[in-house]
């Protein structure tokens, strides 16, 4: 098998310079297995990763997450205050030979919203908003207050065709099943879905009725879940798999001096960061220098979380922890991505300065405390903390460092003290922005928590500002780009630059390798998708 | 039904039969010549003592503290071996990726190791006593509760079982020490059963009975000393065989809290470096886990040809 | 009866060993939701009803075969555990193989000589044998055979063929060369067991009367061997490799991690990760069925090579 790939691959090189790619076969090595093919099922990164080659959405981003393009929308505007108008694209095919209308953006979109098979989270894109078919290739979106981030939405929920069959004849009683097995896996995308052997790998196939804007260098894309660490890097060495994701930052500087392959970074959405107890007189696991208990919480001081911010020393994470692969953070998002503040400036290590404020705030002797993270969510998660531990330690705050499976953490970070409060002090968690742009991190990390108004879900230090609130809100209703962008801005200088809400650390950079002769376009979403592979020469 | 997952019992499988335990009653002396008949045992022995000076020494002989997040600093981190870190000290070992000196790394997750073996072991081997002795002595429907209980333990593979209580309880030595107690005590008390059953049935234990001694004193005075040759044995296949499943559930991600690593623990922290040229960081700890397993399991196994006198020519 | 007690007992532990742990929901629901989103979530998982409410409806489906929908991928977690049980199990046949194959060899052949150096070397060499901590030696062996020789691949299953029914892969070249390596490190342990066993056995056996009457008789040494020998070394071996398949099959989760095999054992440690409880308690129950039905074997096997041993014996 390995030899006929490699006679394969021999008549790829001759075919790559005898003129025209010809596209081929490519296996690729993933982390993560998605849960299922059913695009509503749920809404997390291996999903929407994997099935974003099987289905189409209105909207996508290019692999910077810099630009939106249309998939089956040929052009959206605002009509009015609350409604958005989108031109679907005529000719688009199902991997059934049916055409895409109207019809199935409709029956997609309910489906999303009203998706009873469990977990679906793609209800917060659709809910408050009413679809109407005005023809075949014009949808309006109403929405009930003004509502600049429709487009942003519209690259979230998947189309599939209205047509599809499950098990309980058509468009009825269609399950994860259905789509698990393919009966139901009908979408637009580049690829088809030919099988899925859980805990294997998933096999998808050229769709050869593809008429959209992404391009197709494979005939068939293969995608082998490994997920430990070094067996994924040694698949590739190997050559089991031409290509993998998610290399591990102790990897990257050796596998950039193997001359048989090629590696390629691109920096993410996601930023890591702390977040501390704002909302606690005595916090529990802010203590004493000795460990006793204390009635008195440091954290709520403003000038205490800056002193905090100013003792960590983000370049040497960067550099000994992150081995290089990760730029440090001021803010919520990289450079590039919209809603960001150009005032803003990553803090710099300054243990004098430091000292100095904790002085002035009244804490100059210090207080003990202990930092809680995961161990396998984001790229060496426990490391970023015990290094924090260690300059808090070496800078009179003496800290403890406790980490856990991210299956524990999660619950007891969010609601794992009495009445569903946080039960930590001083956590490290990080954010993906799912829409691209900074509202959504500042409005479930930064603004006041109000279940009843969606606002803070995870805002796991509560922190609460009533002037960050005003300026999101007003923000979230002006549909004006410019003016959008300026307000999210001016909420952010407040809730991190004068408040210190949460302590940016460091964007995450995730680094892909193939084996020479391919490329992958690095994608700030942190999804691994097929068709950006491609060859070079 | 039984799982014999590193069950030195069956490993000398022959041991239950009754003429088996005049080893246990030969002088000292004896003993000790047939123990040092085998080179390689008194080796492996030899070794043991100084791997368990070293960890009692630990804080005196390790060149830094590895556990003082206050002196440990990234800065240093994978250092190669031979490199001074920043507050001069040399790392003859390298440094692993938080900046632990290797060296002092290895000595105290030496120490973490050997006592949540020996720890995990000696309170395994009290349960297991007692259980065992009484489940013997009383007999009847105590007995058949007991083994009952006794036999659905060890029904389940350890691995497993240490598994699910680990992703119960959580992270710690001492929750460690919890799961290991929880899948070794069925061994010991399976073990001492089966010696004191035999050993009931002797004169001296009968003649106890004819002087009306409690029951107590018979079990613990008379009947417990006689047994213990088997539980010397179990107890040390069992420690070498306890520290190489902490090694494992450290890999799998559970049991020593990250800051203060056992030699498992290093190992799988070395590992996502292992490809990346940085051996040091897994190899060297791996190494010194396997001398303890194996000097261990030596000594272990010329114990069990020795106190087993079947085998004796 | 008893082992129904057992499936009880161990179903209410991990049961609520995970209903305290953790909350699934918190790793399925994605960064963007809002509370009122992971409430419905919660809803539609059963999670917000009280713990014995939880457990009641959990016990009310088992009896009726169904072991609950996996909380990840919404299907019956026993299918999906099924589903993974032939990788599983072949990779623990082929490695109980290489245990029996080369074990009893070596262990009689140790046992015969045992001032041998060889013989020496060997049982040494077993010390080793379980002494190594599988993780360890399966990532040793990735290194060597799969990156610095190439020789085989590092990780998962080859093609796979439909034989009998079963999906199996070790009678390709392809999906041999797959298993060869996880089912070597597998069997590892094992096969330092069944050497000492082996050799154990034929020392207690070489003294027995009926083999100096063999010897006496002026039998060859092949045939004592052959047939005296090894007929009653097998009773021992036989008996603990039995039970220890179910050892093998518990401690592929190790293997299966390194080596990225597809079985049940790396569902068991990616549900841990996830919190999948219905998969957790199912595939313990699993477990629970195969050591009951492999004693069974096991006690058969042993009333077929050892006539003493009666049937009822073992029934009682």
């Amino acid at each position: 098998m390995r030899a006929l790939r490699q006679i394969g691959l021999a008549a790829l090189g001759v075919a790559a310079l005898s003129g025209p790619l010809h596209a081929a076969d490519i296996v690729i090595g993933v982390r993560s297995e998605p849960s299922s093919i059913d695009p509503y099922f749920h809404n997390l990164g291996p999903n929407n990763g994997m099935l974003g080659q099987i289905f189409d959405r209105l909207n996508d981003w290019t692999p910077g997450m810099d630009k939106m393009f249309g998939r089956a929308a040929s052009s959206w505007k605002p009509i009015n205050d609350t409604t958005w108008e989108f031109k679907i694209k005529k000719g688009i095919k199902f991997h059934d030979g049916s055409d895409l209308t109207a019809d199935d953006v409709i029956f997609s979109y309910e489906r999303a919203g009203n998706y009873t098979g469990g977990n679906s989270s793609f209800r917060t894109y659709t809910k408050g908003k009413t679809l109407k078919k005005i023809d075949d290739y014009t949808v309006h979106i109403m929405t009930e207050k003004p509502y600049p981030l429709m487009p942003n939405d519209t690259t979230t929920v998947m189309i599939m065709s209205s047509e599809a069959k499950g098990t309980g004849g058509k468009n009825k009683g269609i399950s994860a099943k259905d789509f698990n097995n393919g009966t139901a896996a009908i979408g637009s995308g580049p690829y088809k879905f030919i099988e899925w052997k859980k805990g294997d790998r998933i096999v998808l196939e050229k769709f050869d009725g593809y008429t959209g804007p992404i391009a197709q260098p494979w005939d068939k894309i293969t995608f082998k879940f490994i997920k430990s660490e070094p067996a994924r890097v040694a698949a590739l060495m190997a050559g089991d798999v031409d290509a993998i994701d998610n290399v591990p930052t102790s990897d990257v500087e050796r596998l950039k001096q193997n001359p048989k392959l090629s590696l390629s970074s691109g920096v993410s959405n996601r930023v890591i960061y702390l977040h501390m107890d704002q909302f606690r007189d005595s916090s529990p696991f802010v203590t004493t220098k000795d460990g006793q208990p204390m009635n008195k919480n440091p954290l709520r001081n403003p000038k205490v979380r800056k002193a905090l911010s100013m003792m960590i020393n983000r370049k040497a994470i960067v550099e000994r922890v992150m081995e290089g692969i990760a730029i440090p953070a001021g803010q919520l998002l990289p450079e590039g991505f919209f809603g960001r503040s150009n005032k803003l400036q990553v803090e710099k290590f300054d243990p004098k300065g430091a000292k100095k404020l904790l002085q002035e705030a009244g804490w100059g002797d210090g207080f003990g405390l202990t930092i809680h993270g995961p161990n396998d969510r984001y790229i060496n998660d426990a490391k970023i903390c015990e290094a924090i531990g260690q300059m808090f330690s070496a800078q009179g705050i003496p800290t403890k460092v406790v980490t856990m499976p991210k299956n524990v953490f999660f619950k007891r970070a969010s609601k794992g003290a009495k009445g569903g409060l946080p039960e930590f002090s001083f956590v490290l968690v990080g954010w993906g922005s799912g829409t691209g742009e900074s509202s959504s991190p500042i409005k479930s990390l930064l603004a006041t928590h109000d279940k009843s108004k969606g606002m803070g879900a995870s805002n796991r230090g509560r922190h609460s500002d009533p002037r960050v609130n005003e300026v999101l809100n007003q923000a979230l209703a002006t549909v004006d780009d410019a003016k959008r962008g300026a307000l999210l801005a001016k909420a952010t200088e407040i809730a991190i630059g004068e408040n210190t809400g949460i302590i940016p650390l460091h964007y995450q950079v995730n680094t892909w390798a193939t084996r020479k002769g391919l490329k992958f376009d690095p994608r700030a979403d942190e999804r691994t998708t097929g068709y950006d592979y491609t060859l070079v020469k | 039904m039984t799982i014999i997952e590193n069950n030195p019992e069956l490993m000398a499988e022959d041991r239950n039969d009754e003429e088996n335990y005049e080893g246990a009653q030969t002088p000292l002396r004896r003993f000790l010549s047939d123990f040092c008949e085998a080179r390689l045992a008194v080796f492996g022995f030899f070794i043991i003592l100084v791997i368990a000076l070293v960890a009692i020494m630990a804080p005196f002989i390790a060149p830094t503290d590895p556990y003082n997040l206050a002196t440990v600093s990234i800065l240093d981190s994978r250092l190669e071996p031979g490199e001074a870190m920043m507050s001069g000290t040399i790392a003859y070992l390298g440094t692993d990726g938080a900046g632990r000196d290797m060296v002092s790394a290895m000595i105290y997750g030496l120490r973490i190791s050997l006592g949540v073996g020996i720890g995990s072991g000696i309170i395994a081997m009290l349960i297991g006593i007692s259980f065992g002795l009484l489940s013997a002595y009383a007999g009847g429907k105590i007995d058949s509760v007991f083994m009952r209980i006794v036999d659905i333990q060890l029904s389940f593979p350890a691995i497993l079982v240490a598994l699910v209580l680990l992703v119960t309880l959580g992270k710690g030595v001492d929750k460690t020490i919890i799961a290991l107690v929880v899948v070794q005590w069925a061994y010991y008390a399976r073990t001492i059963r089966g010696t004191a059953l035999v050993e009931r049935r002797r004169e001296y234990i009968e003649s106890a009975v004819c002087l009306g001694l409690s029951k107590n004193r018979i079990m613990f005075r008379h009947l417990l000393p006689n047994c213990l040759a088997p539980m010397i044995v179990v107890g040390t296949m069992q420690i070498a065989h306890a520290i190489s499943l902490e090694a494992t559930l450290s890999f799998l991600g559970l049991g020593m809290p990250q800051t203060e690593p056992s030699l498992g623990r290093l190992i799988s922290n070395g590992f996502e470096y292992i490809l990346s040229g940085k051996y040091w960081i897994s190899v060297y700890p791996g190494i010194a886990l396997l001398i303890t397993i194996v000097s261990i399991n030596l000594v272990g196994d010329r114990l069990r040809d020795v106190l087993n006198p079947r085998l004796q020519k | 009866m008893q082992s129904a007690l057992v499936v009880v007992i161990m179903s209410f532990i991990v049961f609520s060993g995970v209903f305290l742990v953790g909350d699934p929901v918190e790793i399925l629901v994605s960064d963007d939701a809002d509370q009122e989103e992971r409430e419905m979530m919660i809803k539609s998982m059963g999670l917000d009803k009280p713990f014995l409410v939880q457990y009641g409806i959990f016990i009310s489906k088992a009896v009726r075969g169904d072991l609950g929908d996996s909380f990840v991928f919404q299907e019956p977690a026993l299918l999906l555990i099924l589903d993974r049980m032939p990788a599983t199990m072949e990779l623990a046949v082929v490695a109980l193989l290489i245990a029996i194959i080369f074990g009893i060899p070596l262990g009689v052949w140790a046992g015969l000589k045992p001032e041998s150096l060889a013989s020496k070397s060997i049982m040494t060499g077993s010390i080793l044998g379980f002494s190594l901590p599988t993780f360890w030696v399966g990532i040793m062996m990735i290194l060597l055979f799969a990156v610095l020789l190439g020789w085989l691949p590092s990780t998962g299953r080859g093609d796979v063929q439909i034989i009998l029914g079963m999906p199996i892969s070790v009678f390709s070249w392809d999906g041999f060369s797959h298993v060869l390596m996880p089912a070597v490190n597998l069997a590892l342990f094992k096969l330092s067991m069944v050497i000492r066993l082996a050799r154990a056995g034929t020392r207690e056996v070489m003294h027995q009367d009926y083999i100096k009457f063999a010897r006496a008789k002026g039998l060859k040494e092949s045939r004592i061997i052959l047939v005296h020998v090894l007929k009653n070394i097998l009773i021992p071996v036989v008996t603990v490799l039995g039970l220890e398949f179910g050892g093998l099959v518990a401690f592929s989760v190790v293997t299966e991690t390194v080596f990225a095999w597809p079985g049940m054992g790396k569902l068991l440690i990616d549900s841990i990760g996830l919190l999948d409880r219905p998969i957790i308690v199912a595939y313990l129950m699993i477990i629970v069925f195969l050591f009951v039905f492999i004693n069974l074997v096991v006690d058969i096997c042993y009333s077929i090579l050892d006539p003493r041993v009666r049937l009822e014996d073992i029934k009682s």
